[in-house]
């Protein structure tokens, strides 16, 4: 019954992927966040599996700030789309140009 | 080996669920799927006997982030969503049975087969409630009162964002 710190940073880097790909790819502004809540998952899992290999609190501490963060930036970024479906009508990130001059 | 096995499970399907999020068509399919990626995560938590953080997580993001995200793709009315179906009460109870039978279950075998891992004494002391509390209120006390002033700016700012201007005409 081993454990391995190995695993979890495998599985730790496809969710990451999984994310970035899906800021990459989607175009509506509320399933991008979702990714980012996705990659931020992915480094938790990362912090929370070296803390156990490492035997210091430290990194469950880190997922904790990380999770106050992560409820921060959805609260104003989705706010933000809030904001942009009121002046746009639409919450696709290609139709948002407004630092073009 | 059974600790193995459950990693295997939660991985496979948090790594699909998160395929689902990206793959799925309508945000609110997705967002259901990204619950059920929050759900495996807090569970491989618990197998890396976070326990704590793995309660924190379902509660913070599964309850709270989510709830958020899906009353927002409710308030936008994005595309059209799914028709309320009335609720077939033979069904929902028949499902109610079923997971209390497999609740029962699931509590007998992981009673006989020790499904979780055995912490060892330093792995439970460093993931409990009290040994983190009592980091976070000590050597982690500043940092915390500036999530404490994070949240509440985050607050503030969201309500402002968020708010339909009263001089617009």
């Amino acid at each position: 019954m081993e454990w391995t710190l190995d695993w979890y940073l495998s599985l730790s880097a496809v969710l990451f992927t999984i994310g970035a790909l899906g800021v990459l790819l989607r175009r509506n502004a509320i399933v991008v966040f979702m990714s980012i809540e996705l990659m931020l998952n992915a480094v938790n899992i990362t912090l929370v599996a070296f803390s156990r290999a490492l035997g210091d609190a430290a990194g469950q501490m880190l997922v904790f700030f990380v999770m106050a963060v992560a409820a921060a930036e959805a609260a104003v970024g989705l706010a933000i789309v809030i904001a942009l479906f009121r002046k746009k009508e639409t919450v696709d990130l290609t139709r948002f140009n407004l630092f073009r001059f | 080996m059974v600790s193995q096995l459950f990693f295997f499970f939660f991985a496979a399907v948090a790594i699909a669920s998160g395929i689902g999020l990206i793959v799925s068509r309508s945000p609110v399919s997705g967002a259901l799927w990204l619950v059920l990626n929050l759900c495996c995560v807090a569970a491989l938590y618990v197998t890396m006997n976070a326990r704590f953080i793995g309660v924190a997580q379902i509660l913070v993001y599964a309850g709270a982030i989510m709830v958020l995200f899906l009353f927002v793709i409710m308030l936008l009315n994005l595309a059209a969503l799914p028709k309320l179906q009335s609720i077939d009460w033979k069904r929902a109870v028949a499902f109610l049975l079923g997971m209390v039978i497999l609740a029962q279950l699931t509590y007998v075998l992981a009673g006989s087969l020790d499904l979780l891992p055995e912490p060892t004494l330093s792995d439970a002391a460093s993931g409990s409630a009290s040994a983190l509390g009592r980091e976070l209120l000590t050597r982690y006390a500043l940092p915390m009162e500036v999530t404490g002033i994070l949240l509440l700016v985050a607050t503030i700012g969201a309500v402002l964002l968020a708010r339909r201007s009263s001089n617009k005409r």
